[in-house]
């Protein structure tokens, strides 16, 4: 269980690591889009962008379904979660900062009352 | 609007607000412990910033924080998680005003990238901080949201999942 955690977020990482299928999310969050299509947005041959595509989809960060000859791509289940849900992940990150900018801070502020340096 | 949380208040540390104050921009807020000098060199010192940026409790690396803050200087931080590539942050700086006042680009995601502002003020030996975040567009925005995108906190939602697998392993790995 706890591997498998692990091993999903080697590949969100992995798959957030590249400047290219970074914005490949974004181009999705505004729309669906073919590979064709992405491929063309980001000038890359067809082979190249699948292989992104294919990381983005190993991660859960995007689905792709074919209909016909036309292979599209859309965020991952993932992706898909509301604006609350969003903000309050932000929240935490920034909680989880400013908790250790607290100790930061209260690092020199012990000093200048000790009135003394160490080094 | 519900698109606003808050912590749990508790003797030892301050509330951390986030809400979408407008089409385009995202405010964070939080008062620290300590007056307006250090939070600021905390921002502005690559060594001191190394400290707090990336919270130890998400189990992330950082590798490199370079900060050269002037108005036209350059930030650029690198972390990463485990074996994964090292994920880079830049921008420079559009605003550096001592103690009260900072502003940057954040440029990772190509143009279009939003614009962050922190305003420092000073009360009674504690310092209000709040952050701005301002998207180019609504859309800009929206698609920040869509995409689980945020800047730096791009990896919220992979922090997150840390987190969760932290709270899991939890009791056994205990650390004080």
């Amino acid at each position: 269980m706890v591997q498998y955690e692990i091993a999903r977020l080697d590949a969100s990482f992995g798959a957030l690591s590249d400047a290219t299928r970074r914005g490949v999310l974004e181009q999705l969050g505004r729309a669906d889009a073919s590979i064709t299509d992405l491929a063309e947005k980001f000038h890359m041959t067809l082979t190249g962008m699948k292989k992104h595509v294919g990381v983005l989809e190993q991660a859960g960060l995007v689905t792709t379904e074919k209909v016909g000859r036309v292979r599209t791509c859309k965020l991952g289940p993932r992706r898909l979660e509301n604006e609350t849900a969003w903000i309050e992940r932000y929240r935490q990150l920034w909680d989880a900062r400013f908790d250790e900018l607290d100790k930061v801070v209260e690092e020199p502020k012990r000093k200048e009352k000790v009135n003394g340096r160490k080094n | 609007m519900d698109a606003r949380t808050e912590s749990e208040p508790t003797a030892m540390k301050n509330r951390t607000t986030a809400e979408r104050k407008s089409e385009r921009e995202f405010v964070v807020t939080r008062t620290i412990n300590g007056p307006a000098r250090l939070v600021f060199e905390a921002w502005t010192k690559a060594e001191l910033l190394a400290k707090w940026w990336v919270p130890k409790s998400f189990g992330l690396s950082l590798i490199s924080c370079e900060v050269d803050a002037r108005v036209g200087g350059k930030y650029r931080l690198v972390f990463k998680h485990g074996a994964s590539e090292p994920m880079a942050f830049f921008g420079s700086y559009l605003e550096v005003k001592p103690h009260s006042r900072l502003s940057w680009t954040n440029e990772e995601g190509g143009e279009g990238g939003h614009v962050s502002t922190v305003t420092f003020e000073e009360k009674a030996g504690k310092t209000l901080v709040v952050l701005q975040e301002l998207y180019p567009t609504k859309e800009a925005l929206d698609a920040a949201v869509a995409s689980g995108e945020i800047g730096q906190g791009g990896m919220s939602e992979t922090f997150d999942q840390l987190d969760e697998l932290l709270a899991t392993l939890g009791a056994s790995v205990r650390r004080s």
